[in-house]
């Protein structure tokens, strides 16, 4: 095989990298400027950092955001996988079509309509808008997400095993909990993520859901944009840019870490 | 082939007082329009090393599944030790499987693959440690007790699986082509281990295979199936020396197969195959046939004596022509076409070094075979 | 099958779910925009009476009318905003494609060991707030942003290029934001792809170029479409990047369903939009699902 990059190619990657991580990098990089002026460089301060700790208002919104992110993902997950196990387990029963079209259409339905629908339901049947309208809004369009994710798991799942532990005495309860759930378990936990992260950074279904006192972070963060470029967001981006890189960081390292391990024992297990 | 000696003294088939561990009374099994089993009567006794042989699709996977709870018979009765076990669900029965893939817990340890039954049937600590250590002295897997299921050989995950099943102490073990994953020589290795263990443990055995070698080498009976039917039940020697069928004949090992009709009766009878040939003479072994009836008549390869000229001592012999030959080593193969058209399968021995080239492609050769080398068939 | 209780709740909790928050929304959504205008301002519209009986459903339907639709086709706004939706959706595709095939061909020719980091760098950047990274842009391109700073330094333009707030300021957006969902599924066809097809070709007698346009392109086409359609879909009913980036003079439906729901507080007309918005997600939705089954 030959296998040297030709100059093509790492120009093209260097540059692809580059207008992927280029705006990002900059963004970064100005939320220490000491201006306010954020194009124009004055000298290093974190100053806007402690500025967005002062801010009553970006906390309370982080706050709000955090106890959504955290409920409804979580929601999210065992109603999602409850549907993933419908989606591929139960094979027939009554409006089998119609459940799978509900689990994928959230998936392309655009923002703007899944916001609005929502919105005229809470209306219509006279729920309040505030934390829980949010957190059902984001619970349905991400419960869609985790079914997606934990289904293709599911479907290469070798059924045997769980056959296996109803022959050693497990009722189908026990087999769920001592086999399917533990060899599951890591597409239900990236289930939960996706989620998670779907609803931190959801603006526009929590723009039609959420009430006058329960702002998001996203809300408040476009609400300003809208007037420009400010140090504060840019400072606030900094630090949700490097949460995110530093989880995902982190995820990817174990995650290899025990791929490696596993290669490892597995030479020996040859000896 | 058949190397293994007769269990003479164990045979409760044969004795009519004996009570079978499990007995299927007149079961159906249907999935929508296919009919997976078909009347199927069958009992297997205590003890037994019973095998399930046939091609796939044949519906012995589905007879064991019913036998381990994964499936209910759509019509008739399984009785096992006298209890109706069709409402019986399969956490509930005294039967354990081994699975074809094994399905080793791949999250738990072998150590806790094989207390998994023991703990959900709420064992005490110190029982269910000694009971894996027997389980894990018994398959020779003590060194490998803290490795998980892929840090091990794929011979050593069969006896995992194995002693995961035996663990429990069940009435009856089923298992589902459990040598299928192993390649040959481990194959055969772990054929007689099988054997070995089955007969410490004095468990009964029912195994599916599709390998008729396999079910030849280990099983006490041997029941052969096709497209849902039971076809012959029996030792592996008489299976294979006296096959009630065509399809069973053919099914196990190598057989050539002449069409008659019946034109001569006496101590042997003729079968007339073809014009102006000698009819084909041998002895019925008890088949009832009329004059005139068209019949079967099977032989194997390693009865019929190859040579130049026709064998003196052979009340049957015929000439044909040499058109193809199969070198194994130890055997040659030869495939002869008599001059009425008529294959048949011959088998020689290579005794001496260079002896399969005494004969050629398209030689001239008589076959030779005794009275009772084959066996007549009626289906 | 039999139906136990354990079935029972596993197939109805969600169901119930997905009815009550995605069917019945959806439903309410499809009456309003065939409610009157003038009744429809909130309270929006006669709520379907079921204790009247069947007098009452067919008040209900009596009171239905497509007058709406009437009305989005007469205003040509809501024309000119689904035509520039379509165009700015195909445009931002076309640069997607362009800029995404080179990137995911470059991946699936880097080092096996090289690979894995690559697809990481790539999926990165989507786990990160859309929003954060649109908003970046905002510093690169307003009038004395760092592009315009970095031209005029550089002595590339004389007077600084006006780019925000313009159409071409979504296209990037788009681009930027929808790029991992163009490399991915391109890269993932390429990267199983068999090595000694190319070297078959080049022993049949092709140059490494004809290779490529004969081999390899036609073998990743399927990557390639349904990576048009991941960009596609979405950026047709995209909010944010035209709001951002986009400024007042941009069309395009999700804004506008956006400020006809918040600012005119026209909810009738506002579901109408989104009712025809589906209407036309349908097409390129159902050609997607083809596209997949066929490479299934």
């Amino acid at each position: 095989m030959k296998r040297s990059m030709s100059v093509f190619n790492v120009t093209t990657l260097t540059l692809g990298l580059a207008f992927l991580y280029l705006p990002m990098l900059l963004l970064m990089v100005y939320s220490f400027n000491s201006s306010r002026l954020v194009t124009v460089w004055a000298g290093f301060s974190t100053q806007w950092y402690g500025e967005l700790l002062r801010n009553e208002q970006f906390l309370d919104a982080a706050w709000v955001t955090l106890r959504v992110a955290v409920v409804s993902s979580t929601i999210a997950t065992v109603l999602g996988t409850m549907a993933a196990w419908v989606l591929v387990r139960e094979r027939r029963f009554l409006g089998r079509t119609l459940f799978s079209g509900m689990i994928y259409a959230p998936l392309v339905m655009p923002e703007v309509i899944t916001g609005l629908s929502l919105l005229l339901l809470f209306i219509a049947i006279g729920l309040d808008r505030g934390i829980l309208t949010i957190i059902l809004a984001h619970t349905t369009f991400s419960m869609c997400y985790v079914s997606v994710v934990v289904s293709s798991r599911l479907v290469s799942f070798d059924r045997s095993l769980e056959e296996a532990a109803l022959d050693l005495g497990c009722s189908p309860m026990q087999a769920f909990g001592h086999v399917t759930l533990p060899i599951i378990a890591p597409a239900v936990i990236s289930g939960w993520l996706l989620a998670f992260t779907l609803s931190l950074d959801d603006l526009v279904i929590a723009s039609f859901t959420s009430g006058p006192s329960s702002t998001t972070l996203p809300i408040k963060i476009f609400s300003s944009m809208r007037l420009g470029v400010s140090p504060e967001i840019n400072a606030l981006s900094t630090i949700l840019i490097s949460i995110v890189a530093v989880g995902v960081v982190v995820a990817a390292l174990v995650s290899k870490s025990q791929i490696a391990r596993r290669e490892i024992e597995e030479r020996e297990g040859q000896k | 082939m058949d190397t293994k000696p007769s269990p003479a003294p164990f045979a409760p088939w044969t004795d009519p007082a004996a009570v079978p561990l499990i007995r299927f009374e007149g079961v159906t099994k249907r999935f929508g329009d296919f009919t997976a089993l078909q009347g199927i009567d069958l009992q297997i006794y205590p003890r037994e090393f019973f095998a399930l042989l046939g091609p796939s699709g044949c519906g012995k996977t589905t007879l064991m599944r019913m036998l381990a709870g994964f499936e209910t018979p759509t019509e008739g009765t399984i009785w096992l030790d006298g209890q109706n076990i069709a409402p019986v669900p399969p956490n509930k029965r005294p039967v354990n499987m081994m699975f074809q893939s094994y399905a080793l817990f791949p999250h738990l340890s072998v150590w806790d693959n094989i207390a998994f039954g023991l703990r959900r049937a709420g064992q005490d600590k110190d029982t269910i440690k000694a009971r894996v250590e027997e389980m894990l002295r018994l398959t020779r897997l003590d060194q490998f007790a803290r490795r998980k299921p892929h840090q091990i050989s794929g011979g050593q995950r069969q006896r995992v699986a194995l002693a995961r099943s035996l663990a429990l102490g069940p009435k009856l073990l089923l298992l589902d082509e459990p040598l299928g994953a192993l390649d040959k020589k481990l194959r055969q290795d772990t054929q007689f281990e099988l054997m070995d263990i089955q007969e410490k443990t004095g468990t009964t055995f029912v195994i599916v295979t599709h390998d008729q070698e396999e079910a030849m080498t280990v099983a006490s009976r041997v029941a052969v199936m096709d497209a849902g039917r039971l076809c012959q039940i029996d030792t592996p020697q008489h299976i294979y020396e006296t096959p009630n069928s065509r399809y069973v004949a053919d099914f196990i090992g190598e057989v050539s197969i002449i069409e008659g009709r019946v034109d001569s009766l006496g101590e042997e009878i003729g079968i007339a195959y073809a014009e102006g040939q000698k009819p084909v003479m041998t002895r019925t072994g008890g088949t009832e046939v009329a004059l005139g009836q068209s019949v079967f008549y099977a032989i194997r390869p390693e009865k019929i004596w190859v040579g130049a000229e026709p064998h003196p001592d052979r009340i049957n012999s015929v000439e044909g022509t040499i058109v193809d030959i199969g070198y194994l080593g130890d055997v040659s193969t030869y495939h002869v076409r008599l001059d009425s058209g008529q294959m048949i399968k011959a088998l020689m021995t290579n005794a001496e070094r260079y002896a399969a080239s005494r004969f050629t492609w398209n030689d001239r050769v008589w076959l030779s075979w005794s009275r009772h080398a084959g066996v007549v068939l009626t289906s | 099958m039999k139906l136990n209780p354990r079935r029972l709740v596993l197939i109805s909790v969600p169901y119930a779910w997905l009815l009550a928050l995605f069917m019945v929304p959806f439903l309410i959504v499809l009456k309003i925009a065939l409610s009157d205008t003038a009744i429809a301002i909130p309270p929006y519209m006669p709520t379907l009476d079921l204790a009247a009986g069947w007098s009452g459903i067919r008040d209900f339907f009596s009171e239905l009318d497509f007058e709406n639709f009437t009305w989005l086709a007469e205003d040509d706004l809501y024309w000119k905003s689904y035509v520039s939706s379509l165009w700015i959706a195909t445009v931002s595709t076309f640069f997607t494609l362009l800029i995404g095939y080179p990137v995911a061909y470059a991946m699936s020719r880097a080092r096996p060991e090289w690979r894995p980091l690559l697809m990481m760098l790539i999926i990165l950047p989507f786990w990160s707030s859309a929003l954060i990274r649109v908003y970046a842009w905002i510093g690169i391109l307003s009038s004395e942003g760092y592009l315009n700073q970095v031209l005029l330094a550089l002595g590339l333009a004389d007077t600084p290029l006006s780019i925000l707030n313009t159409q071409t300021a979504v296209y990037i957006g788009i681009v930027y934001t929808y790029l991992p969902f163009m490399i991915l599924p391109i890269y993932a066809t390429l990267e199983k792809m068999d090595e000694s097809l190319l070297e078959a070709a080049e022993d049949l007698g092709c140059t490494r170029i004809s290779a490529f346009w004969r081999v390899t392109f036609p073998l990743s086409r399927p990557g390639a479409i349904a990576g048009c359609f991941l960009v596609f879909i979405p950026s047709l009913g995209e909010f944010v990047i035209p709001s951002i980036l986009g400024g007042s003079q941009t069309l395009m439906i999700g804004k506008v369903l956006w400020e006809e729901f918040f600012n005119n507080r026209d909810w009738p007309v506002a579901s109408a939009v989104a009712v025809v918005l589906l209407l036309i997600l349908v097409i390129p939705i159902v050609l997607f699902q083809r596209n997949e089954e066929k490479n299934a």
